[in-house]
């Protein structure tokens, strides 16, 4: 890492360090939507987007930060900077993005863009007060990274909160979820559609204890 | 060809988390599948898939890992107490860990009980 990088990301780290202020991540493994609930939210309480969307794995692929954040629900208010990141993997295929569509050239940066974006999310798990683990309830959950994410967020005793998403798909088991995280409150939302976004910004509320 | 290496808890239960990744990786580097005796702790686990970010480029792809729990399902406040007992003697080393390069193992599949690899090779005759 260059020496810009490291001073770069200080900054960027000090930036959050004003008091009272809540770092809220969004945290899971690739494609489970974490980008389309963090547009959900901004949407809702910025009028503006946060980042963009693709059926291609790893479109977020450096960390995004919307500041000052403030969520009404039932006469409450939570304020947060909410902080979307790259999802986490353990292998990255640039053969996969050319199936997908992508020129060689182009999956091969988008596959070494990606790699950082692994190492940088890991790397600010340490920097959160709170985070949403966003999960595809299509998806088997017991993946290694799933598990990885929520070991690491109760070894620094992070409030965790696990969103089943893409509940609007016919293959999703919330269930499925909430059986294999059962110490965790499981939220089943679908971040695209806006089902039960009331729902979550109430479970945002308990995770922040508000 | 598929190569399966034993990797005993007493050869990396001395070594720190640097230490224990680096000599994971440099197997799986091999195109070796490791049979990890016990499991690894949270923060090995993500230093381990950091590790492995660090590493990739055109040939190596990443790697793929599971693990199978030996320990009792059974709810009894009795055998609980064994469970936690046996696992504040033994550290991490109940169960198996299974890490392989993601270039030979293209998924795995837990049952919870049993673990099924699915290679290249099985996925290509899928197809057919």
């Amino acid at each position: 890492m260059g020496l810009f990088d490291g001073f770069l990301k200080k900054f960027l780290k000090n930036l959050f360090k004003k008091k009272g202020q809540i770092k809220l991540g969004i945290y899971g493994p690739p494609n489970g939507g974490k980008t389309t609930l963090a547009n959900k939210i901004t949407m809702d309480w910025l009028g503006e987007e946060m980042g963009s969307v693709s059926p291609i794995a790893h479109e977020t692929r450096e960390i995004q930060i919307k500041e000052q954040i403030t969520v009404k629900s039932k006469g409450k208010e939570l304020t947060f900077n909410l902080v979307d990141t790259p999802g986490i993997a353990t292998k990255i295929d640039y053969e996969e993005f050319i199936k997908a569509g992508l020129e060689e050239k182009e999956a091969k940066t988008r596959a070494k863009e990606a790699t950082k974006g692994v190492i940088d999310s890991i790397k600010w798990l340490d920097d959160m007060d709170a985070v949403v683990v966003v999960l595809d309830s299509t998806k088997d959950p017991y993946s290694q990274v799933n598990i990885t994410i929520i070991g690491n967020l109760e070894a620094r005793k992070i409030p965790v909160l696990i969103v089943a998403n893409k509940i609007d798909l016919k293959k999703s088991d919330v269930k499925k979820v909430q059986a294999a995280f059962p110490q965790y409150d499981v939220i089943g939302i679908s971040a695209k559609v806006g089902t039960n976004i009331d729902g979550f910004y109430e479970a945002l509320f308990k995770l922040t204890n508000r | 060809m598929l190569t399966l290496q034993f990797v005993p808890h007493s050869e990396i239960a001395n070594l720190n988390s640097e230490k224990k990744v680096q000599k994971l990786l440099k197997i799986v580097r091999e195109e070796k599948i490791i049979l990890l005796e016990g499991k690894l702790y949270s923060n090995e686990k993500s230093d381990l898939i950091r590790k492995t970010m660090e590493q990739i480029d055109d040939k190596f792809k990443g790697i793929e890992i599971e693990e199978l729990d030996t320990e009792s399902k059974d709810k009894a406040f009795f055998n609980k107490v064994r469970t936690i007992f046996i696992n504040f003697i033994l550290g991490n080393r109940r169960g198996l860990t299974i890490i392989g390069p993601a270039t030979i193992i293209k998924e795995i599949k837990k049952d919870p009980d049993k673990i099924q690899l699915f290679t290249e090779e099985i996925r290509k005759k899928k197809k057919k």
